[in-house]
């Protein structure tokens, strides 16, 4: 494709907030450049194909209703009507054994039934969960909020908290209102995914951004962002030079800001921020393709398996695996595809395998696949026999596959929120969109924070105040 | 513009925001996030929409002034009259 050498904004990186927003500015008739480093979009939505015939997804686990809102508003009903529910949540650890839609009144039903909460506890908790915003002010951290509202209930706390430590990295010590949020969007109406996987999904935005105009560039890797008498006047891509009046960077929050632009452009006071920011965590999966022909018993759509006697968020990105949660994928999610594919998904620490040699690397990851079947036989006697592909990514696959410091797999904890959104204060025209703050993560949240940012750029590119000394600074 | 057609075009967005709504029995001096199922990026869609449909620019420390379709009215029409 050719290139201009000038556009309105430059996107770097296409995850599910950098998509969203390139399409939304090129629906409000932005020119739009949308600059990739892999050759698929997608960047976490991601997808990959081994031999066998088996097409595995990363991060396809289950998403909020939500999602097809924001879908039906800021993509297509093609994209909206292939939402589909997944019913089945099943969590099996020595304290308790369920399974659940995870629905506000399935629930309910659960604590009262099966965990003896008494009724008006647990309605006072969904009640005061769906009070939290992101404007509440509250300093109660999600461990007070769950011990205020079942006091020494570490089975209960364990069926609310464990889950979402799964869903995007966060712990106790995090604010409750973080918990609150991501924990209401699953409750109304439970846990959804694509039916066509996230190849389909992907394609299928391609062709919108396409139908709207944007410039779409796979393989390429921004360079520099650049940075004029406080502004941004261009990027640098595959030592060409692009002109343009703002960026949109998708790309992780710290190498947006230390090595895409650059600390001498920011102020002290920023950078003292942005120096706190922490990143939730990084993961390990284990991919495992089933033989053609053979079937997965179909039991549970997403399972969550601990042999922990407590939850414990220490012990729960622990090297030694004892958790993990499996999503099961089967030619109902893919229609037209004969095969099942199975991914367990374990929470990591970026330490535990950053350091190690060639070696050591190879024979742990052959480890980590071994404890996976292992633990996998436990619910499905005799699956061993029937994987015929098997494989492991750590937090240095992902750092690889992303670029993301620490190999983060989900954003930042919730003090980036506000270093990503105050980066437009910093460089007149720079924005930043992707996985912060907890509440922004996971694939509602991004799609959902890649228009909000949007709209703020778009403000930007409209408003009178540019080309004004100072611009944007004043504010 | 009048009462009549700041609500007329504050439904138009809302029913193309929340197609499912029911909006004959809005009541003007509650908060609309309490008689619909709007959540805050619904919100954000209202101001969006203003501005590409009217050029209305709300600033978010504004974002309080639409809380109600009373209040509503009168924010928005100083800045619709044409």
């Amino acid at each position: 494709m050719d290139l201009n050498t000038e556009y309105d904004v430059v996107v770097i990186g296409s995850g599910l907030a950098g998509l969203t927003g390139a399409n939304q500015l090129a629906k409000w008739g932005r020119r739009v450049l949308l600059l990739e480093q892999q050759p698929n979009l997608g960047g976490l939505a991601a997808w990959f194909r081994r031999r066998g015939g088996h097409v595995f997804d990363v991060s396809l686990h289950g998403f909020p209703f939500g999602m097809k809102k924001s879908c039906r508003k800021y993509w297509n009903q093609k994209i909206t009507d292939s939402i589909i529910q997944l019913s089945r949540i099943r969590l099996d650890n020595p304290q308790f054994n369920i399974t659940s839609s995870f629905e506000l009144g399935d629930l309910t039903r659960l604590l009262i039934e099966h965990f003896r909460v008494p009724p008006e506890m647990v309605d006072r908790f969904f009640r005061r969960l769906k009070e939290m915003e992101f404007y509440s002010e509250s300093s109660q951290t999600t461990r007070e909020l769950l011990e205020e509202s079942f006091p020494g209930r570490s089975d209960v706390h364990r069926l609310l908290m464990e889950p979402i430590t799964y869903a995007n990295g966060s712990t106790p010590e995090d604010p409750a209102i973080t918990f609150g949020i991501v924990f209401s969007n699953f409750l109304n109406r439970g846990v959804y995914t694509f039916q066509g996987g996230t190849d389909n999904l992907v394609r299928e935005m391609r062709l919108e951004l396409e139908n709207n105009g944007v410039h779409i560039r796979n393989r390429a890797r921004a360079e520099k962002i650049l940075v004029k008498q406080g502004k941004i006047a261009g990027i640098t891509v595959g030592g060409q030079e692009i002109r343009c009046r703002a960026v949109l960077s998708n790309a992780n929050l710290l190498h947006t800001i230390l090595n895409l632009v650059g600390k001498e452009y920011f102020s002290p006071s920023y950078l003292d921020l942005a120096g706190s920011v922490r990143m939730s965590g990084s993961s390990c999966q284990v991919y495992l393709g089933i033989r053609e022909g053979e079937e997965v018993p179909d039991f549970a759509d997403l399972l969550f398996t601990s042999t922990l006697p407590h939850y414990d968020p220490a012990a729960l990105s622990a090297k030694e695996v004892t958790s993990q949660s499996f999503s099961f994928y089967s030619p109902k999610i893919r229609p037209g595809h004969n095969r099942y594919t199975i991914v367990a998904s374990s929470n990591a620490r970026w330490d535990d395998w950053a350091h190690l040699s060639d070696e050591e690397y190879q024979a742990d990851k052959q480890r980590l696949i071994g404890k996976t079947i292992a633990n996998l036989e436990r619910y499905l006697p005799g699956i061993t026999d029937k994987i015929d592909h098997r494989e492991a990514a750590t937090p240095r696959t992902f750092a690889r596959y992303t670029g993301h410091l620490l190999g983060a797999s989900f954003g930042t904890k919730f003090e980036g929120l506000k270093v990503s959104q105050d980066i437009s204060r910093e460089i007149g025209g720079l924005f930043h969109t992707g996985s912060v703050g907890i509440i922004m993560s996971g694939w509602l949240g991004t799609v959902n924070y890649g228009v909000i940012v949007a709209h703020s750029l778009e403000v930007f590119l409209g408003s009178p105040s540019r080309g004004d000394q100072g611009g944007i600074h004043e504010i | 513009m009048t009462r009549e057609e700041i609500i007329k075009l504050i439904f138009a967005i809302i029913a193309e925001i929340a197609p499912d709504e029911d909006l004959s029995h809005v009541a003007p001096d509650v908060p609309l996030r309490e008689q619909l199922d709007l959540d805050s990026m619904d919100f954000l869609d209202i101001v969006m929409e203003l501005r590409k449909r009217h050029g209305v620019e709300v600033p978010e420390a504004d974002y309080p002034e639409l809380v109600t379709l009373d209040k509503c009215v009168a924010y928005l029409g100083p800045k619709l009259k044409k």
